[in-house]
């Protein structure tokens, strides 16, 4: 079983990121990027597939500019068998990119689409769920628990009242949430083999997608500081604060 | 001039990270408490950096290390350096000088060391022989094909977890154009050895955890198969293998540095008096800026010299300059972070006054701050005869 798990290329975590004076975006010039951190999550859970000898090849896609190879790079050395960067330097939205997965899918056949529930740094969650549709594949979101046999996957799926488990057949697309595992660090001969293992490159326009933008950004800006707080006296005046003040009774 | 790292060097650094993070740091505090590593521990941290492949990072790929050129083997040694040294040193690079192993010892010493199977120490101090090696008293005589071994060594790290000594011994003088000097022969000695002895150490205010050991050697015969090298070739020996050591320490020194700015200007952001973050104030934001100057001199230098030993080209002064940068950086650093913090600086509850202590033995062994300024000042005036 072909297993295909969508990267995507963020500003790392850790990083403290800034509104451009402009406010058009977010400025990452000079900034550490990195694998989105549930997109790891979904590398790391194809790998234990494999390693389980349920999933055959690993194949790693990223759609963005060229150095997103370098993320690429990083799946390879977890332990993705080949990967394919689709190379873009427009900007890439939700619907353009579930678009170029669903004509990597109709290429390469795989029966399960292992990806993270949102980027980090749009926070979309809109990929995962748009592939699916396009496909016409079932889907499980935000799964923190999963098992796959038989032709289907059990999936633990977190939601508000607690885990929900759903089984999909497959092929499925399924996106991951926090919870189901933690990720590897690359060791150090996977990462030099990273090297030699295949990387290829395709264009939007090989694979027929149109992917100019359908939503335009007006404008980014910072969220507003936190207000203080303030503290009660009792019961009643909390109820009365939320009644009057807050409006939330 | 390429000052970038490659792809593979900057995963390199993300997993050596990674696993500072999620296998060492853990265990500090357990580590400076105890003043001491569990043996379970030992073996956990050797397990968990041999899956990594982190273990003998620095041996070459055809003898089952992890084949790293000197810049590659600086950046996992600056993370790694990051951690508490008694965990770090874990992640063994097992000493360049086994290569010089020939025959029978590659499988008894150089392999098993590779392997994580046996652990190495190197022993050349001595109570009368600190800076000045070459005056060493301890002792190997010849008798038939076998030597025997007198003396004494001090200072000699983690001896007591190793499972053999690389061992430097005077074996007779011969006349230099600098006067007599002392013959020196390099020895592999199991533990264990009818004769030799390990001995607890001192109690030192740095790197608690990791034991330094006094070595007794009395009437102590090895065979000839345990001579390292050649005969009386011991400088020539270490010479060799042993001119990035220093560049370890130096590596070292600047993951722990990286980790104190790292928490100082963090701290500097967030700590408020006289109603504004310190950091507004000049007199702790210029401190930031001068420990950001002395870490990237230092930073630069290490991987200059790093490369220049890829190279083929490092000389002694380079290695020298970089230790010393290093090690003072680190220092100052240190010290400077925790005047940031302020009172809180002090306290155990932080890794702060911990980094302060351990750096000070950084500017005492692999060469003092005196002597590495020694090798570069001889540099530049033995060829004008001063
Ligand atoms: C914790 C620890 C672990 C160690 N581990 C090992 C180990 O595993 N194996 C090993 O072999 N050794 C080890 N050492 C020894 C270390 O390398 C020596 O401490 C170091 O070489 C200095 O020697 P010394 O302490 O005898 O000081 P000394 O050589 O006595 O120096 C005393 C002072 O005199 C200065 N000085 C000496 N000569 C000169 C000169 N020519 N010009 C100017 N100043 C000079 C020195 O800089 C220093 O300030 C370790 C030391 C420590 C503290
Ligand atoms: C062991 C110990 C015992 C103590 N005992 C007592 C005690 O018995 N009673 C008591 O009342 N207190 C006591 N103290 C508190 C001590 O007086 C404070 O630690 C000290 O005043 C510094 O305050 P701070 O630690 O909060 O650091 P901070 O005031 O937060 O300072 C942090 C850093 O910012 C710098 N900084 C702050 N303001 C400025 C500025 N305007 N310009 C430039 N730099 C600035 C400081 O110099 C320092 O480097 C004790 C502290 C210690 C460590």
């Amino acid at each position: 079983m072909k297993v295909l798990v969508p990267v995507k290329r963020v500003v790392d975590y850790n990083v403290k990121i800034r509104v451009k004076a402009d406010r058009s975006g977010v400025d990452i010039a000079n900034v550490k990027m990195s694998m989105n951190p549930f997109d790891e999550i979904a590398c790391e859970q194809a790998i234990r597939l494999k390693e389980a000898g349920v999933a055959t090849e690993i194949i790693a896609v990223s759609a963005g500019e060229p150095k997103a190879q370098e993320t690429l790079r990083t799946a390879l050395a977890m332990g993705a068998d080949r990967a394919i960067l689709i190379e873009s330097t427009d900007e890439l939205q939700p619907l353009a990119v579930a678009k170029l997965l669903a004509a990597i899918v109709k290429k390469e056949d795989p029966q399960l689409v292992l990806m993270g529930k949102q980027a980090i740094d749009d926070d979309s969650n809109q990929t995962g769920q748009m592939l699916a549709a396009l496909l016409g594949w079932p889907q499980a979101t935000f799964v923190s628990r999963l098992t796959v046999a038989d032709g289907q996957a059990e999936a633990g799926r977190e939601v508000d009242e607690g885990i929900q488990t759903i089984a999909v057949k497959l092929p499925a697309v399924l996106t991951v949430d926090l919870r189901l595992n933690e990720p590897r660090y690359a060791s150090l001969p996977n990462i030099m083999k990273a090297k030699k293992k295949p990387l290829d490159v395709v264009k939007p326009a090989d694979l027929g997608v149109d992917v100019a933008p359908r939503l335009q950004y007006v404008q980014v800006e910072e969220p507003s500081a936190r207000k203080a707080g303030v503290k009660v006296g009792s019961v009643q005046e909390l109820v009365q604060k939320l009644k009057t003040e807050a409006g939330v009774l | 001039m390429d000052f970038g790292l490659s792809g593979e060097q900057e995963m390199l650094v993300e997993t050596t990270r990674a696993f500072v993070e999620k296998e060492l740091y853990p265990f500090e505090a357990e580590v400076e408490r105890t003043r001491a590593v569990r043996p379970e521990l030992v073996r956990q941290v050797i397990d968990r950096a041999l899956e990594a492949g982190l273990y003998a990072a620095n041996m070459p790929e055809g003898l089952g290390g992890g084949g790293l050129d000197t810049v590659s083997m600086c950046l996992v040694d600056r993370e790694l350096g990051r951690a508490a040294y008694a965990l770090h040193y874990l992640v063994a690079r097992p000493s360049n000088i086994l290569q010089a192993c020939t025959g029978a010892q590659r499988e008894r010493y150089l392999f098993p060391a590779i392997r994580g199977e046996k652990i190495d120490c190197l022993a050349m101090t001595e109570p009368d022989a600190g800076s000045d090696v070459r005056s060493m008293k301890c002792t190997a005589r010849q008798d038939g094909t076998d030597w025997v071994i007198d003396g004494e060594k001090h200072f000699i790290s983690h001896a007591d977890l190793a499972d053999f000594v690389i061992l430097f011994a005077a074996t007779g003088e011969e006349e230099t154009p600098r006067g007599r000097k002392k013959r020196i022969t390099t020895f592999l000695v199991d533990k264990g050895t009818p004769g030799f002895e390990v001995l607890p150490g001192y109690v030192s205010v740095s790197h608690r955890g990791y034991h330094n050991c006094r070595l007794r050697f009395e009437n102590c015969r090895l065979p000839a198969e345990q001579v390292l090298g050649e005969p009386h070739k011991g400088f020539e020996v270490a010479n060799d293998w042993l001119g990035a050591t220093r560049l370890q320490v130096a590596a070292t020194c600047l993951g722990r540095s990286h980790r104190a700015l790292e928490l100082a200007t963090d701290w500097a952001a967030q700590r408020r008096q006289f109603g504004q973050q310190i950091g507004k104030f000049q007199g702790v934001s210029f401190k930031l800026a001068d420990m950001k100057l002395l870490l990237q001199q230092a930073e630069l230098l290490t991987l200059w010299a790093a490369w220049r030993h890829d190279q083929r080209m490092m000389r002694d002064e380079d290695a020298a300059m970089a230790k010393l940068a290093a090690s003072e950086a680190l220092g100052r650093i240190a010290d400077e972070a925790l005047q940031i913090f302020g009172g809180m600086g002090l306290m155990e509850d932080l890794p702060l006054e911990r980094i302060w202590r351990d750096a000070r033995v950084e500017r005492i062994w692999e060469g003092t701050s005196e002597i590495q300024r020694h090798i570069i000042s001889r540099a530049m005036l033995r060829p004008l005869g001063a």
